[in-house]
């Protein structure tokens, strides 16, 4: 089977291809003959009864027509039906997860996703063994997003305080974009994440490890992880540029002006209270707009996440 | 009484002069004309932003706007170009001028009310435009739940704005319909009425049910910023997607709202320029109808891949595909009237076989979203902004320019240059779908739609849309200045400068006088009552 | 100016009119299509009402229990007789009865304002116990956590209405204004016939809102 991509349609990677894409050819078919009629037509009738003198009338006054209102009433009807079956079939086998799959939780939140396994493991990325089927439920932690892969052909919005599913079966294996489609600010074209289709022996390997980041590793090690891997990266640099949050770099002990709040020096309980509480004190110049990770993060990320923080100086 | 009668055979241009008159007039003539000033204004407005994030489209990195720049700019455009000029445009523009003469009255049932919408359409411009200022406003023109419920107060100034603006477009639907069914001349039947006439009447109807919707959605939204009353915001409980639901109930009715009166025009156009009656009078004027009230239960498309039940999104398909119905039925009806006509390519029939050309593709690339698998896909790429835009611009702005060229005559008085004119139609002709065509294609190649920062792949198809909207905005300058340029320095027009038969060039003088006829006039016979050649 | 001893006064019909039927019929029209999307705008929050009912039954019947249905049933005799006041008011135009016009009027506007302060005793009862909506909920005692949804949509659906109670005084006031100048005769009483249409609108919103709001549970 040739996967990559056609003129229409982008590379192609999951079960899904198979139903929307010949309903999408054929449609194109269609609309091609419908849309040819037309403009034939429109082009013969123009050039044929032209006007050439300025006082030319036309040459007949037909009002109507039975039998010909009733065919292009009838055969668009009968063909719309037609297509309304053809992607309902389509639409519901993308409803509906076969059983056998194996579910990952999907937390989005501005502007970052965040994968998390049964087994433990959390991940920036979504790692998934080909041809096994993969269910996300997906949470949002702020407003809302939409989950996309454009080659699986599939796409779900995620919404906070209620859990959406999806799922798709990878037919080959390769890196994939995922996008998000549901407009959610700032960021919205930068919440980009990937899927990674591996072997299943690949797939079981990268879980063991993934499984327990932190081990061996010291706190600050671990919390660099984090950083990337519970999405801080979207919004905080570590090399002092500035973005839609303050950068780390040389954060800690350094005085922060919260307007109304005042000047804060900003040590470990600050720290651990801007992930908490973000809006208990919002830094001059920024939104509040910092996702709360109280809940989300344990104590043991939170440390380390704070011993990352004092490193960069 | 007395003080009117020496006014009578004057045109309303000249009836009374200075600004104050226009402002307190209670003509339809005149707040037509006002309103058409500022509609065109905000056109130019909205496309202005469009032009500078298309430019910012050029390459996939920062150009010149910063990504809440791009932000703003695209949700200003949105929200200009759908509730300042195309949902209020043909109807408060060209049906105030025309529907009271095309029926053979003096004037709308409630002048006053007439200029109170015009003034309420004021009101709300001037708050819309105060939200740019006001803040960033950044919400789309969605305004979806809950990232729109911010407490951002630019966001609360353009609901604001909407809200009243919907007030101004109940008012005009209703004021429609009110003279429609009392004011009409002697011998003016239902079946006389012109084909402009019944897609007024059904986009009236939708005016006046779905606007209400849009107004309850709004206050809710407003509840919810202010005091958190929870129906909408998960974060107290709320359903996000009950927002939405509201949202589309509107919306989807305002799509139709858009595009039913451009049907009207292109009926009108294509009877005149073909020198035939319309093939299937009933057909066009019933399938209008028929897509207002079908325009009503599809809203849920919008929603496919939001969290609907499989049944909901099921049902909403299903009833979606039957708008291609009555479409289709306009569309082949428009296409038969041509045949065995008289055909002339004057700069309004060039709009409106643009007209019929983009409408296809617009109409067609519609059904393929209905498809739920194919949707499933396709949703918020670029794929949906094209749709949507060869709907709005490419049928329904296109036939309003196409209609203010038809009516230019009449309303002005002045005959524009015509090659000037075909001219700049052509242009907008192909500017508009090098612009738009390339959109399909990315979208479906999975280009999704409100992003600033792109994938490297699709910066070609970028370019030459941007290079497209430099073509389509040269052809519309021009079209404009060639019209205002004749206002000034046109030659005379005629009463019936196209050899038109409903009453407004038949009856009318060019410009008309204050109120309308100098006599009312008695309708004998058929608005497209053109003759045949003799054999 | 018509004053009270000019006899019948006359009506002028605006110019744009043939005659005075012509006029008649459209402002009727026109109250009717103005009516239509008054109720499609309560029928709107009707249903979302109604969707959250479905969604949570029991935060909707646990915040109805807390209503006090007697309250609500005085308000529904308040408002019922105000309509047949109205109606009263329109027959007694239609007849020419000047004095029988303004009487009912009168009564309407008393009977309003008596639905008016029961409203905002009932107000002022939500505030004290502070079932507020959403973020400004302090309500004690209710288990389900859903329930300031519930006041949510009460004080949204019954604010809009008694707005429309509101206009529907002023209206009246109006309406009252113009009969005690006698501007009106048996063959023009349009003003009072579109004022009773419009408070017909207000009665019949409060019919659907009552068993929603008080009844359920
Ligand atoms: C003027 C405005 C206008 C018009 C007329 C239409 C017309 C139609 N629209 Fe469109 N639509 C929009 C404006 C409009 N739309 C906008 C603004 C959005 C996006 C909003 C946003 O998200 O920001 C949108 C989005 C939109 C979606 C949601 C997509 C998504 O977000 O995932 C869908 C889905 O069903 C849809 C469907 C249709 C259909 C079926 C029609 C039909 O009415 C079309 C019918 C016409 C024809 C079919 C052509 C003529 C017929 C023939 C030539 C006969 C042969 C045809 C067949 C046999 C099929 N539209
Ligand atoms: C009817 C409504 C309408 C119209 C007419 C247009 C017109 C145009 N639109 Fe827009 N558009 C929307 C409604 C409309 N749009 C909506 C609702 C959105 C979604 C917003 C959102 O996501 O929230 C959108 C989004 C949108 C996007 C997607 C942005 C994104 O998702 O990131 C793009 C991108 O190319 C775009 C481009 C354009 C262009 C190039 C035009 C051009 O056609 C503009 C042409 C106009 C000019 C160049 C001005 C010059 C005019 C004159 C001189 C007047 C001439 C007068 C006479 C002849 C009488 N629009
Ligand atoms: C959506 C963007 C976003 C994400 C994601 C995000 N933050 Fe923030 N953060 C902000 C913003 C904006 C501020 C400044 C405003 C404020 O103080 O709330 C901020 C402030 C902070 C501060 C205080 C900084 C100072 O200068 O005082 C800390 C500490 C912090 N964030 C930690 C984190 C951690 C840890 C994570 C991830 C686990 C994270 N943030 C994820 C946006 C974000
Ligand atoms: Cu998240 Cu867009
Ligand atoms: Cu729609």
């Amino acid at each position: 089977m040739d996967n990559s991509k056609t003129f229409w349609l982008p590379e192609k990677a999951s079960t899904f291809v198979d139903t929307v894409d010949p309903a999408f050819d054929l449609y194109l078919w269609i609309s091609i003959f419908f849309f040819g009629l037309i403009v034939i037509l429109i082009t013969v009738f123009t050039v044929k009864y032209l006007r050439r003198r300025p006082d030319q009338l036309a040459t007949a006054q037909i009002t109507h027509n039975l039998t010909l209102e009733l065919s292009w009433t009838i055969i668009p009807l009968i063909i719309v039906m037609g297509l309304f079956f053809l992607g309902m079939k389509g639409y519901l086998h993308m409803r509906v997860a076969p059983s056998g799959y194996m579910q990952v939780n999907v937390k989005a939140q501005k502007w970052s996703w965040g994968f998390e396994y049964p087994s433990g493991a959390i991940n920036d990325t979504l790692v998934v063994p080909v041809n096994t089927p993969v269910k996300l439920v997906m949470t949002s932690r702020d407003v809302l997003h939409s989950f996309y892969i454009a080659a699986f052909r599939t796409k779900a919005d995620v919404i906070p305080n209620r859990y959406h599913a999806l799922w798709f079966q990878a037919t080959r294996t390769g890196i994939f974009p995922v996008q998000c489609t549901q407009y959610c600010g700032t960021n919205h074209s930068y919440m980009l994440t990937a899927v990674k289709v591996v072997e299943q022996e690949a797939y079981n390997e990268w879980l063991a490890t993934a499984s327990d980041p932190g081990k061996g590793k010291t706190p600050a090690e671990f919390g660099a992880i984090l950083y990337q891997k519970r999405g801080c990266s979207a919004c905080h640099s570590v090399d002092g540029s500035k973005a839609v949050g303050p950068s780390w770099k040389g954060l800690f002990g350094r005085q922060e002006n919260c307007g109304a709040g005042g000047m804060i020096m900003v040590d470990e309980a600050y720290i651990r209270e801007s992930m908490m509480v973000p809006t208990a004190k919002v830094v001059m110049g920024y939104q509040p707009v910092m996702p709360i990770f109280k809940g989300v993060l344990s104590e043991r990320e939170i440390v380390a996440l704070i011993e990352y923080i004092k490193t960069l100086k | 009484m007395i003080a009117h009668v020496h006014h009578e055979n004057i045109n309303y241009l000249k009836a009374s002069k200075g600004l104050k008159n226009w402002l307190v007039t209670v003509d339809h003539k005149r707040i037509g004309m006002m309103y058409l000033a500022s509609i065109l204004v905000f056109f130019v407005t909205g496309g202005t932003f469009a032009g500078l994030f298309r430019f910012e489209l050029w390459s996939p990195l920062k150009n010149f706007l910063t990504p809440d720049q791009y932000n703003q700019f695209f949700t200003l455009h949105g929200v200009i170009m759908v509730f300042l000029v195309v949902v209020p445009g043909i109807p408060a523009a060209l049906g105030n001028f025309i529907l009271p003469i095309q029926i053979g009255a003096k004037d709308l049932a409630f002048p006053k009310l007439n200029l109170t919408s015009l003034y309420l359409y004021w009101i709300g411009a001037a708050i819309a435009l105060y939200s740019i200022v006001a803040g960033h406003a950044d919400q789309g023109w969605t305004m979806y739940a809950p990232y729109s419920l911010s407490r951002n107060p630019s966001v609360l100034w353009m609901m604001v704005a909407a809200f009243i603006l919907g007030f101004s477009s109940i008012l005009t639907g209703l004021n429609f319909i009110v003279t429609m069914h009392n004011m009409r001349a002697p011998g003016m039947t239902w079946y006389r009425m012109p084909l402009f006439l019944w897609a007024m009447y059904a986009t009236g109807i939708m005016q006046i049910f779905a606007t209400p919707v849009l107004a309850i959605t709004l206050i809710l939204l407003l509840m919810e910023n202010f005091f958190g009353i929870g129906i909408f915001d998960p974060a107290l409980g709320g359903d996000p997607l009950l927002m939405q639901h509201f949202f589309w109930f509107y919306s989807h009715p305002a799509v139709y709202i858009i595009v039913v009166p451009g049907f009207g025009i292109t009926s009108e156009i294509i009877a005149c320029f073909a020198k035939k009656d319309i093939f299937g009078y009933k057909f066009v004027a019933y399938s209008s109808v028929a897509i207002a009230i079908i325009g009503f239960v599809v809203w849920g498309h919008h929603m496919f891949v939001a969290g609907q039940s499989e049944l909901a999104d099921s049902i909403f398909s299903f009833l979606t595909f039957f708008t291609a119905v009555p479409s289709a039925i306009k569309v082949f009806n428009w296409t038969a009237t041509l045949y065995k006509g008289s055909i002339d390519l004057k700069t309004p029939m060039l709009y409106a076989l643009q007209f019929l050309f983009n409408f296809t593709i617009g109409g067609l690339t519609g059904i393929i979203l209905a498809i739920l698998s194919v949707d499933i896909h396709l949703h918020d790429t670029y794929f949906i902004v094209s749709h949507f835009h060869y709907v709005a611009m490419g049928s329904t702005m296109i036939a309003f320019i196409g209609g203010i060229h038809y009516w230019w005559p009449k309303m002005t008085g002045k005959m524009y240059n015509e090659t000037v004119g075909r001219t700049a139609a052509i242009l907008v002709f192909i500017g508009f779908n090098v612009t738009f065509f390339v959109q399909l294609i990315m979208g479906s190649q999975g280009s999704p739609r409100r992003y600033y920062h792109y994938q490297d792949q699709f910066q070609i198809y970028h370019q030459i849309s941007t290079v497209g909207f430099v073509i389509l905005a040269a052809g519309l300058f021009m079209a404009l200045f060639n019209l205002i340029a004749s206002f000034f320095n046109g030659s005379v027009a005629p009463k019936n400068p196209w050899g038109a038969k409903t009453l407004e060039w038949e009856e009318a003088d060019s410009p008309p006088v204050l109120y309308n006829f100098k006599e009312t006039p008695v309708v004998t016979h058929g608005p497209y009552a053109f003759e045949t050649e003799k054999a | 100016m018509a004053n009270a001893t000019a006899g019948l006064p006359e009506h002028h019909v605006a110019h744009h009119f043939d005659t005075a039927n012509q006029e008649f019929d459209s402002i009727k029209t026109g109250m009717w299509l103005f009516l239509a999307s008054e109720i499609m705008m309560f029928g709107a929050l009707f249903v979302g009402a109604l969707i959250f009912l479905t969604l949570h039954p029991a935060a909707f019947r646990e915040g109805a229990n807390h209503l006090d249905w007697r309250l609500g049933a005085i308000n529904t005799f308040f408002l019922l007789t105000s309509g047949l006041t109205m109606g009263l008011a329109v027959i007694a135009a239609q007849a020419g009865q000047q004095a029988k016009v303004r009487m009912n009027l009168v009564m309407s506007l008393f009977l309003a304002s008596g639905f008016l302060v029961v409203k905002a005793y009932e107000y002022s009862l939500k505030i004290h116990h502070g079932t507020l909506p959403g973020r400004l909920w302090h309500g004690e005692g209710f288990h389900d956590p859903f329930v300031h949804v519930f006041y949510g949509f009460y004080f949204v659906m019954t604010g809009l209405h008694g707005l429309h109670v509101l206009i529907g005084m002023g209206l009246m006031i109006f309406a009252l204004t113009r009969a005690s100048k006698v501007q009106f005769s048996r063959s023009y009483f349009t003003p009072i016939e579109m004022v009773a249409l419009y408070w017909a609108l207000v009665d019949l919103v409060w019919v659907f809102l009552f068993p929603l709001l008080y009844l359920i549970g």
